[in-house]
């Protein structure tokens, strides 16, 4: 029996910016407009679909209390979809199609809703708490640095210079906003309010004017709480460090920003029923974790580990999405995977220039793969992210 | 002059709004226009040193102009206009001068907003001031910035109620609350303060502009609050079984606008305000709650060109609930009444009651000890006709029988002035059959109050075949002095309300003998927006009472064209009458049990005597047979010409029996439904449950010509 797992469709909410055009709405609304927009785009009988696996990487507030199964009930969806939340840290959106992928795959679920979603205006990071940083045995234990130290300790490894991240960003910049001009982002669906008044129907965090001057311009972002310590505790580590070299600065680290995502995941047999083609296959996934100091190496090995399950090669690989949660983040994976460019990673930018509304990023850029596999018509796409604490995921899809 | 600009030598700048060809001041697009000028002058002065702003009405500002409003049908357009408000209002916010609104009379809804985005608010402390958010009442909003600004200021717990619930408070009350900051007791001061704040606040800035503001008692992540908050939507929604969204759209902007900064609460505002103006309800309520009442106050259905008639001596026959209750508040509103009742313990006892209410008005401070004793000086109690005399209205309220009612016109009618007006308050006897028994049957009329008498706004004025219209016009100028809302109709059984009304219990009764649950009837009842189930109702009016009229309405019909339509309900009251004799509360039961101090519970035999049917009717098929039946009998009374106005039918309906208010009515039900469409239910229901929802011909012709009920 064909158990694989098949992506009848990834839709996706405009990237916002911080306290920008999404910030109006709640999040549970969000994720139930993108919900319904799934349902009324493939008049989809709702109580065929057996669970909602949402990423959320900041699940208080409004974010709390199972975000999941509060939008399938606000969306009106039937009464028999269950709902749940994970959290991934910035891989939980990737995670939950993983998951959904796991079900399918094991035969015992037809047909998924998985997603992410991340409203990080209303519900900033870290609002969450947490011991790795609030609990001073655990902080000490694992010894805690921020994200940007770790960001900066790979470049400082790797001798990607202020320059070559400065580029990079720029780079983002330029694709993203070649696509936006030319309506790439196939996968957004705008979001209006209750009277069907348009709020947002791009992403808006895109700065097309961006310069490299611009860039060069911005102060180190890192530098004032290196000093005042993480340096060191990077440094006590990477021993052979002998000081961080701060390179990143808010142009090009990823933005903070309001977003979510969905992703219809079923079988072969459920898509025939519901007389809804397929748009691609999940073939692998991955998961590890790696050194919870420098954090943000995770992509490589992830990448790796996924296609060996399937013995494939990065050659292999058409389009690549890997999460630009720092500029040195990508370049460290590209040096990992042995790729001579960035020809075919990240070819419509990625969340420097667009934002990362961590739970949702990872489901975002699946749809982002798939839309552009499409659109030149390429077989393979690989999708990647870091998360906090080490850890690193991969997807491996292949058009159908 | 619409808005007096003046700046004194101190350089403050005092803003009197005074706009013309009005007599209070209201935000409309000429106030619009005038505001932006207004702003645009005062940003442009050097060396400003303060604004005051107040008015040269009564009224400092009454509030958005509802027939703006009630036109808004473009979810854009309007939401455009009011950004465009509240952007004006939020600059006159950041003008960084002191602006201080010197309120010297009542600040409603808009007007209160516009105090609202000033620094500092001074109020004349007197008791006909009134503040609040009305706005709920039309199934609106406060939307420029009315929440955003009351839930910085106050904290969401304090301002929601006021929000929610539309309640006004003086200014007394309103300095407590916190919505003013100081209260002065004549115009002088008011001025004098308001220079003083400015004096002592060179550069005034709004609470929730300051650096780390916070909402007062926390957002919604406080616990306290979080509590409140679990439990909110539970409470609104047993009040309003869902059917108002005005009051779940100000909750909801509070609350997800206490996440955000102003600006974006202020948009989030915006939009449900929109949501809420384009939406039905509101149509249905302006319309009704505003357009209609307006025209019943105005007196429309009053005959033209007879001058006022004042009613001197009242006299009132009977001391039963009816009779002690018209005597209750034609006395409280200053006329002299005589009570009679055949024996004077009973009329002793009906002013007792009086005294009883009185006294609770006390309590709840409404009524003063010396309002209280001039009242009941007015009132004389008797058992003698003779005491009538020099009254020049009586009203009859003896029990429902055709028989006693016509031996007390002949003996009052006897001792009363011979260009006096007699009038009856059957609620269901024909007034010109009655009038037979009259000496002067076009000076007899019916008056039909609803119990209880002194809660109750309506008063159903029935004209008989004779009646004459100065006698109408006689009528109409005593319930308007009693402060009662008056509609007009012509002679029916049942006339208007107790017809139509008739039809909701009776389509009540037949849903239980056709096998639904009574609980799920009584379910259907309130979620169609009546304040009780249509057997509870019942169960109120005693069943008895109500076979009673029916059987009386058969004989006379009898042998006639027109015949009192039969269903099923009739199985139901046969059966509680004779076969177990349960006639209602007051006889100890009916549908419902009344234990001795505990919570009334249905009957449990009821599902025995009326098993369920295999397939019991949803709720939604309930609701739209129990308000159908009404709207289809108002139109029959529309057709018939006992109905002759729009308003009179919208009204009646909701103060009379409490018909749907959020529908604005039984004739706005049909306008809101859409005059096709509801013909096209009526005919599936006509063809599901029989004739008596047949669409009546008024109807079907209109639908064709397109025409709607206003």
């Amino acid at each position: 029996m064909n158990n694989d797992a098949y992506v009848f469709d990834a839709i996706r909410t405009p990237r916002g910016k911080k306290d920008g055009a999404l910030n109006q709405l709640t999040p549970t609304d969000i994720l139930a407009k993108l919900l319904k927009a799934l349902q009324q785009k493939h008049n989809l009988d709702t109580s065929q679909v057996e669970d909602v696996v949402i990423g959320c990487v900041t699940p208080v507030g409004e974010q709390g209390g199972n975000i999941a199964k509060a939008a399938v009930q606000y969306a009106g969806w039937d009464e028999s979809v269950t709902g749940m939340q994970v959290n991934r840290f910035c891989a939980s959106g990737l995670e939950a199609i993983n998951l959904a992928a796991m079900k399918i795959k094991s035969g015992w679920e037809d047909l998924i809703v998985a997603g992410g979603i991340d409203c990080m205006s209303r519900v900033p990071m870290g609002s969450d708490g947490g011991s790795i940083m609030f609990e001073p045995k655990v902080n000490l234990k694992t010894q805690f640095v921020p994200q940007g130290i770790s960001a900066d300790l790979i470049a400082t490894l790797g001798d990607y210079y202020r320059e070559d991240v400065d580029s990079f960003a720029f780079e983002s910049q330029k694709r993203a906003t070649i696509a936006l001009n030319k309506g790439y982002f196939k996968s957004i669906i705008p979001l209006i309010d209750q009277n069907g008044l348009k709020i947002l129907d791009y992403d808006e965090h895109i700065r097309p004017k961006t310069t490299m001057e611009d860039l060069r311009a911005l102060k180190p972002s890192f530098e004032t709480i290196g000093n005042l310590g993480f340096d060191q505790i990077a440094i006590g580590k990477y021993t052979e460090v002998e000081s961080i070299n701060h390179v990143h600065t808010a142009g090009n680290s990823s933005g903070i920003a309001d977003g979510a995502a969905t992703v219809l995941i079923g079988s072969k047999q459920k898509g025939n029923e519901l007389c809804i083609v397929p748009r691609a296959k999940i073939i692998s996934i991955a998961t590890v974790s790696k050194d919870s100091t420098i954090m943000l190496t995770g992509l490589g090995p992830a990448s790796k580990k996924a296609l060996k399950k399937v013995g494939m090669d990065i050659k292999d690989i058409d389009i690549i999405e890997a999460n630009e949660a720092f500029a040195s983040v990508i370049l460290r994976f590209i040096d990992d995977m042995g790729l001579d460019s960035t020809e075919k990673v990240n070819v419509n930018g990625g969340a420097i220039a667009m934002g990362h509304p961590i739970g949702a990023t990872g489901a975002m850029l699946l749809g982002t793969a798939i839309d552009e596999m499409e659109r030149r018509d390429l077989n393979t796409g690989l999708i990647t992210l870091c998360a906090a604490g080490g850890m690193g995921i991969s997807t491996i899809i292949e058009r159908v | 002059m619409a808005f007096n600009y003046k700046k004194d030598n101190q350089n403050i700048v005092t803003v009197t709004m005074d706009m013309v060809g009005r007599t209070t001041n209201v935000i409309n697009e000429e106030f619009f226009q005038l505001w932006s000028n207004t702003i645009e002058r005062l940003e442009s002065e050097k060396d400003l040193s303060g604004v005051i702003l107040t008015s040269a009405k009564k009224t400092f500002l009454a509030g958005g102009d509802l027939e703006m409003i009630f036109k808004l049908k473009d979810p854009k357009y309007t939401f455009e206009l009011i950004e465009k408000l509240k952007a004006k209002q939020r600059r006159l916010e950041i003008l960084q001068k002191p602006v201080v609104a010197a309120i010297n009379g009542t600040a409603l809804g808009g007007g209160l907003e516009i105090a609202l985005c000033c620094n500092y608010r001074i109020a004349l402390n007197d008791a006909f001031i009134k503040f609040g958010f009305p706005e709920v009442n039309f199934g609106i909003m406060p939307a420029a910035g009315g929440i955003v600004r009351s839930i910085r200021l106050l904290g969401l717990d304090t301002a929601l109620p006021f929000l929610m619930e539309g309640k006004q408070i003086t200014p007394e009350i309103a300095k407590k609350v916190g919505f003013v900051d100081e209260i002065v007791d004549n115009q002088e001061e008011l001025i004098i303060k308001a220079k003083k704040y400015i004096f002592e606040n060179p550069e005034a800035c709004q609470l929730w502009d300051k650096k780390g503001y916070k909402i007062p008692g926390g957002n919604p992540q406080n616990p306290k609050i979080a509590k409140m908050l679990a439990i909110a939507p539970a409470i609104l929604k047993k009040k309003t079984q869902g059917n108002y969204p005005a009051p779940e759209a100000i909750l909801s902007a509070a609350v997800e606008g206490s996440f955000v900064d102003f600006e974006v609460a202020s948009r989030i505002e915006s939009r449900y305000f929109v949501e809420l103006v384009v939406g039905k309800v509101a149509k249905n309520m302006i319309n009704t709650f505003w357009f209609n009442l307006n025209k019943i106050n105005s007196g429309s259905s009053r005959p033209k060109d007879i001058p006022y008639l004042k009613t001197k001596k009242l006299g009132v026959l009977g001391s039963g609930l009816m009779g002690h209750g018209i005597t209750y508040v034609a006395a409280l509103n200053g006329i002299e009444v005589i009570m009679i009742d055949s024996i004077i313990d009973n009329a002793q006892l009906g002013l007792d009651k009086i005294e009883a209410i009185l006294n609770n008005g006390i309590k709840i401070g409404l009524i003063s000890e010396k309002k209280k004793n001039e009242v009941l000086e007015r009132i004389t109690v008797t058992d003698k006709y003779n005491k009538l005399e020099g009254c020049d209205l009586i009203i009859e309220a003896v029990y429902e029988d055709r028989d006693l009612k016509g031996k007390v016109t002949t003996l009052a009618e006897e001792i009363m002035k011979s260009n006096g007006v007699f009038a009856s308050n059957t609620s269901t006897i024909p007034i010109s059959r009655l009038a037979e028994k009259s000496i002067r049957p076009e000076k007899f009329i019916g008056i039909h109050f609803f119990s209880p008498v002194h809660k109750m706004k309506l008063v159903e004025i029935i004209k008989g075949e004779k009646t004459s219209t100065k006698t109408l016009a006689k009528a109409f100028d005593f319930v308007k002095k009693i402060k009662k809302l008056p509609i007009v109709v012509n002679d029916s059984r049942g006339f208007y309300t107790s017809r139509v009304f008739e039809r909701y219990t009776s389509e009540g009764m037949a849903l239980l003998a056709e096998g639904n649950s009574a609980e799920s009837i009584e379910s259907a009842g309130k979620k169609a927006g009546h304040p009780v189930g249509p057997l509870a109702v019942v169960d109120e009016i005693n069943i008895g009472l109500a076979a009673h009229i029916r059987d009386k309405n058969r004989e006379e019909l009898s042998g006639k064209e027109k015949q009192l339509s039969k269903g099923n309900w009739d199985i139901v009251i046969d059966f509680m009458i004779k076969d177990v004799k349960r006639l209602g509360r007051s006889n100890g039961g009916g549908f419902y049990e009344y234990p001795e101090g505990g919570k009334k519970y249905l009957w449990p035999e009821l599902k025995t005597y009326f098993p369920l049917s295999k397939e019991p009717l949803s709720q939604d098929e309930m609701i739209d047979r129990l308000c159908f039946i009404q709207c289809i009998e108002t139109i029959r009374c529309f057709e018939e010409g006992v109905l002759n106005s729009v308003a009179d039918a919208n009204i009646g309906s909701i103060f009379g029996w409490g018909f749907a208010p959020f529908k604005g009515g039984t004739l706005q039900f049909v306008n809101d439904y859409g005059l096709k469409e509801f013909v096209q239910r009526a005919k599936e229901l006509k063809e599901n449950y029989g004739n008596r929802f047949s669409p009546p011909k008024l109807l079907l012709d209109m639908a064709v010509k397109e025409k709607i009920f206003n």
